[in-house]
């Protein structure tokens, strides 16, 4: 079975006809031509594949294309604007946060998600806690301060790097999120 | 991947009409999980009904005090719900425990329900297992099932449930409600997820084509004092060996009421429902939780690869019910 889709990718509307097992990821990189995001294990393990769906980090892998129509996608190629890189593209070269490179534009896709995430104030494992800590119970505003590293190794656990350019990523975002 | 044909209603009845004419047909949510089936061939179906922007997607405030969750409301914004980290801590600590940011974004709060055992075997199709084809032997009884089941397995089937979210909704008596072709039901998250015996390739008493529309949690003022903790080999983003979910009430050193329930020891969320009656209207301590746990777990019929679970499971319900005493600093 095909459909046809609508979906606007780094600012421009494209208009196609897939086969509804299409994945966003393949309609990307097989149909659009966009090879921003990578296929790394294609199962929604790697986070290679990540993408901005409507302003939130997706694994573009397990979303289907056809369930999507309509929608605005930000690849890391769509993130710098007028020829100036993205704050955390340039973070992510003076750190040097990566090695071969693959895994990197879902890592800074998913850091611009994850910073808007924080700043909306939504918790995570680490912001939740230990009970003794207070837990995530008893407040309803934003609990989200400052990140501190575990903060960004926990919201970030859904990018796997092979190479393991942990030790300058964590860096690389803290400059970002801490201005 | 098979195909399929994709199809959207634009009623909530319209969608359970739609599957009621195709047995081989699912409903599609988030699809983190049966898209991944679909693309390892342990999911076939034949039609999806793509039920994600058609169920409500709010967290509502309920009359009696409780809270309704839209069966479509996102994982992400489920555990960031002002309400629900107020009223229920446990629960948004269950779903911040699971999976990653970017499959919490797209997971649906009735699609975590009915995510499928990661069972190796199960998500292998070149092996026996019960669950994925019925009458073709467990793979994991003999294999590799560390992870798995250690409570109400049966000779057909070891798996566990994944869900972390489904724990918390189990200590809480949440319901959920369901429109299906024979009308509309509630059902308690107790019951939801059934143990396999003879038949474990059903994960819930759902009938073919029902849609899990909402999830109710009750109004239960000392949810407020609860905790999930997940124990598991990584930090982060691993799926559980053993959780406790737990909501305790202490009043002058006496237990007044109290909840658990464990995750990642059986094929549902199990509800400590031994260890809560001997716990309740007597004295709070470590001798009397650990007593309690033992109590539980006396039950257990680990397998060679997984006997540490028991302990394991002893010791983080001890633990985190002596955490809940000390409770927010």
């Amino acid at each position: 079975m095909e459909a046809e889709v609508t979906f606007r990718v780094d600012g421009t509307s494209h208009r196609l006809t897939v086969d509804v097992r299409t994945t966003l990821l393949d309609a990307l990189r097989e149909r659009l031509g966009n090879t921003s995001a990578k296929k790394g294990c294609d199962h929604g393990q790697c986070g290679a594949c990540t993408v901005l769906l409507d302003g939130q980090r997706v694994n573009s892998c397990l979303a289907l294309a056809v369930a999507h129509d309509g929608a605005e996608i930000v690849t890391a190629a769509g993130l710098a604007s007028d020829g100036e890189l993205h704050p955390l593209q340039s973070a992510f070269i003076r750190h040097d946060a990566f090695q071969c490179g693959y895994c990197t534009p879902g890592q800074i896709v998913s850091a611009v998600g994850m910073l808007r995430e924080a700043e909306a104030g939504w918790p995570s494992a680490v912001t939740a806690g230990q009970p003794a800590d207070g837990g995530s119970g008893g407040s309803d505003g934003p609990t989200v301060g400052i990140l501190t590293d575990d903060e960004v190794r926990e919201r970030m656990s859904g990018n796997l790097c092979r190479c393991a350019a942990y030790a300058n990523i964590v860096p690389a975002i803290q400059e970002v999120a801490r201005g | 991947m098979r195909t399929f044909r994709y199809e959207r209603a634009s009623t909530t009845s319209g969608a359970v009409a739609l599957l009621a004419e195709a047995p081989h047909g699912a409903f599609l949510g988030g699809g983190t999980n049966l898209v991944d089936l679909m693309k390892l061939d342990v999911a076939r179906p034949d039609l999806l009904v793509d039920v994600r922007r058609l169920t409500s997607d709010r967290v509502e405030e309920l009359s009696n005090g409780g809270v309704r969750i839209g069966a479509g409301v996102s994982n992400s914004q489920l555990a960031a719900d002002p309400l629900i980290r107020r009223r229920y801590p446990m629960l948004s600590q269950a779903l911040l425990s699971g999976a990653s940011g970017q499959l919490r974004n797209l997971a649906t709060a009735a699609g975590n329900l009915l995510q499928r055992t990661r069972c190796p075997y199960f998500q292998d199709v070149t092996t026996p297992c019960n669950k994925r084809e019925p009458g073709t032997g467990c793979s994991a009884i003999e294999g590799h099932h560390r992870d798995l089941a250690i409570l109400g397995t049966s000779p057909e089937c070891v798996a566990t449930h994944p869900s972390d979210l489904a724990v918390a909704l189990v200590a809480l008596d949440a319901v959920v409600r369901t429109e299906g072709p024979d009308g509309e039901r509630v059902i308690p998250m107790t019951e939801l997820h059934r143990l396999p015996g003879a038949e474990p390739q059903r994960d819930t008493v759902l009938r073919h084509g029902e849609l899990i529309t909402a999830i109710d949690l009750p109004p239960l003022a000392f949810a407020a004092c609860s905790y999930f903790r997940k124990i598991r080999d990584r930090a982060s983003y691993a799926f559980a060996l053993v959780t406790v979910a737990a909501a305790i009430d202490v009043v002058d050193g006496v237990v007044r009421d109290v909840r658990i329930a464990f995750g990642g020891v059986a094929h549902k969320p199990w509800r400590a429902i031994k260890a809560e009656e001997l716990l309740r209207g007597g004295p709070a301590g470590e001798d009397q939780f650990r007593r309690a746990a033992e109590a539980e777990l006396a039950d257990a019929r680990p397998l060679a690869g997984n006997a540490f679970k028991v302990p394991l499971a002893r010791n983080t319900m001890v633990r985190t019910l002596l955490d809940l005493l000390e409770g927010p600093r």
